[in-house]
């Protein structure tokens, strides 16, 4: 039964509506899965009871012959996402215990199209991180190792439990959330597929806030096509989202194979870092030489303040994570430490239930918007994003109609390598991911080929407002291109 | 920019979070690689340049001003730590 897991979202969705297996029994085999995978952390709640009743009134409406667009899947939760009576703690010892009583919008989505819900997956704390390491419930392991190593390496961050469990075959698809890179960093430590899509594109509520203009949900699955059905279901207008788009979502999935003949794919000069690895350029290439040879025509182009992209989001970021995470004060929800009066309560729960570099991030916001800072530090970095968006605009407007770029630096890195005294050496995993989240653009991190020491390394391209079809038709071409990956051993097992 | 250790308590105290003794050295290195990390920034030339206010422009969506929700007092404190009849509870704040 358990090949069952090794089926694509897709796969699995039309074996289910040909009867050729049950909803019961797929997730019976995630179920299974999971329980075999404790090592690799990627879960914080697992939820099999919930999964199996969801799958046996999947498997009534299957009998029905009426499915609903995602039946009897089975999907994984990052832990951020509110979900009604079951724990919900964004990796946070803040959180422990918290019990939402309603449900995310985006999970809401998915419940409606009839998937099923295996558990809450591990994160970085309120998703500041970039390696899973911050997370109180401990690191997430990565279903990859090196060639002839059993070094554990991390699966990425923030959505780092959702990467190693989708990578690792625990579920078909996951929720997952991206404020600087955070869906497209694991997807490709991980060799899987991730899209951020348009800011707007999806509602926020119910989602634990880390930076309001930044985050947006988005999936992580195993094919391109499998993002594309799941993003079809978590996008959409939502009245209690005022920043969601009342824009009609379109059926994703029918952009695939859509031709890329004609179309103009932009390489930007900036993105060609100093130091950059030799493998990370080389994998840039092959990605250049497949487009070539689908028909598109390869142009040139500079986003000139790129290179201000990452310091002005850890300015924008730091300051909206200090005002959203004001609320944990200790009274209404979470963890409590008592204290002499309600100052000493508040100072001393918020010591106790943040981690370390929460904590550091809500002190680098506090002191960014202090009174006589305030302009020079975020009004700066907020006029700096408009300038960051129009680099972008002025390339879509010569007519580009994406732009292919390194989804990372570097292959993932091992637990503890990069956790040192210096915060700056973490935060630039996101180099070429953040300047789509300061722009509020589409961005998605596509599989394309292995490092010399065997693991997963990934391309993204960028899109223009709203037009996630392109992307994913030509992630496509990408996925069809690349040399195919081969599985993580399941070391684990 | 760099922050001393009585900015280090001073930021500390504005965002409610208690720092030790031992802490306000570490902070104040970290706190001054973020900002030294920043201070590229500053080589931009902003002049004229409109802060980003709203990520995807559109007009703001106003909701009708109605009651649309409520009556669930008892899922409002469920979480709570400390709760008592429907009220939140915490430190005597005045005498």
């Amino acid at each position: 039964m358990s090949e069952l897991t090794d089926l694509t979202l897709a796969a699995a969705r039309d074996a289910l509506v040909q009867k050729q297996i049950s909803a019961v029994e797929l997730a019976k085999a995630h179920i299974d899965a999971i329980e075999k995978a404790r090592a690799l952390n990627a879960f914080i709640v697992e939820t099999p009871e919930r999964a199996l009743a969801m799958a046996q009134e999947s498997d009534t409406i299957l009998a029905k012959g009426e499915p609903r667009p995602l039946e009897g899947l089975p999907l994984g939760i990052k832990d951020l996402y509110c979900t009604n009576g079951v724990q919900t703690t964004a990796g946070s010892h803040m959180l422990e215990g918290f019990v939402p009583p309603y449900e995310s919008t985006v999970s809401e989505h998915l419940w409606r199209d009839g998937a099923t819900m295996l558990g809450k997956l591990n994160m970085d704390e309120f998703a500041m991180g970039s390696s899973n390491e911050t997370s109180y419930f401990g690191p997430v392991i990565s279903p990859w190792r090196r060639a002839g190593d059993s070094k554990p390496l991390t699966p990425g961050g923030s959505s780092g439990g959702s990467a190693s469990a989708v990578a690792a075959h625990l579920c078909l698809g996951a929720t997952a959330s991206d404020t600087g890179g955070s869906i497209r960093q694991p997807a490709a430590f991980t060799g899987t597929v991730g899209i951020k899509p348009t800011y707007g594109r999806c509602s926020r509520w119910g989602m634990v806030a880390f930076a309001s203009s930044l985050d947006q949900a988005g999936p992580i699955a195993r094919t391109v096509r499998d993002t594309a059905i799941l993003m079809r279901s978590m996008a959409g207008h939502d009245p209690k989202d005022t920043t969601s788009v009342d824009l009609p979502v379109p059926d994703y999935e029918a952009a695939l194979g859509r031709s890329i003949k004609g179309m103009k794919i932009g390489i930007p000069k900036e993105y060609r870092l100093d130091g950059m690895p030799a493998e990370i350029e080389r994998l840039w290439q092959d990605g250049i030489t497949w487009m070539k040879a689908a028909g598109a025509e390869i142009v040139d182009i500079s986003l000139p303040h790129t290179r201000y992209a990452l310091p002005a989001y850890y300015i924008v970021a730091p300051a909206e994570a200090s005002s959203n995470l004001a609320r944990y004060d200790g009274v209404r929800y979470g963890l409590r430490v008592p204290g002499k009066d309600i100052a000493s309560m508040y100072e001393n729960t918020r010591a106790a239930g943040f981690g370390k570099e929460v904590r550091r991030r809500i002190m680098i916001g506090t002191y960014v918007l202090s009174a006589g800072y305030y302009d020079a530090y975020y009004v700066r970095a907020q006029k700096i994003r408009t300038l960051i968006k129009r680099d972008f605009e002025t390339a879509f407007e010569a007519g580009v109609d994406a732009i292919l770029t390194p989804a990372t630096p570097s292959a993932a890195f091992g637990l503890g390598e990069k956790s040192a005294a210096d915060p700056i050496e973490m935060y630039l995993n996101d180099i070429f991911t953040v300047t789509v989240n300061m722009a509020g653009l589409p961005g998605i991190a596509v599989p394309a080929g292995l490092s010399s020491e065997g693991l997963p390394l990934g391309l993204q391209l960028i899109g223009r407002a709203f037009d996630e079809e392109t992307l994913f038709a030509v992630a496509e071409v990408i996925e069809q291109s690349a040399p195919k990956l081969p599985q993580a051993a399941k070391w684990w097992v | 920019m760099s922050v001393d250790q009585a900015t280090v308590r001073r930021i500390a105290h504005l965002a409610r979070i208690k720092v030790t003794d031992e802490e306000v050295p570490h902070l104040q290195d970290e706190l001054n690689a973020i900002l030294a990390f920043v201070e590229d920034l500053t080589k931009v030339d902003v002049t004229d340049i409109e802060p980003m206010t709203s990520v995807m422009p559109m007009p703001m969506k106003k909701r009708h001003d109605v009651v649309n929700d409520g009556g669930i007092p008892d899922k409002i404190v469920a979480n709570a730590p400390i709760s008592e009849d429907h009220f939140f509870m915490v430190p005597k704040v005045v005498e």
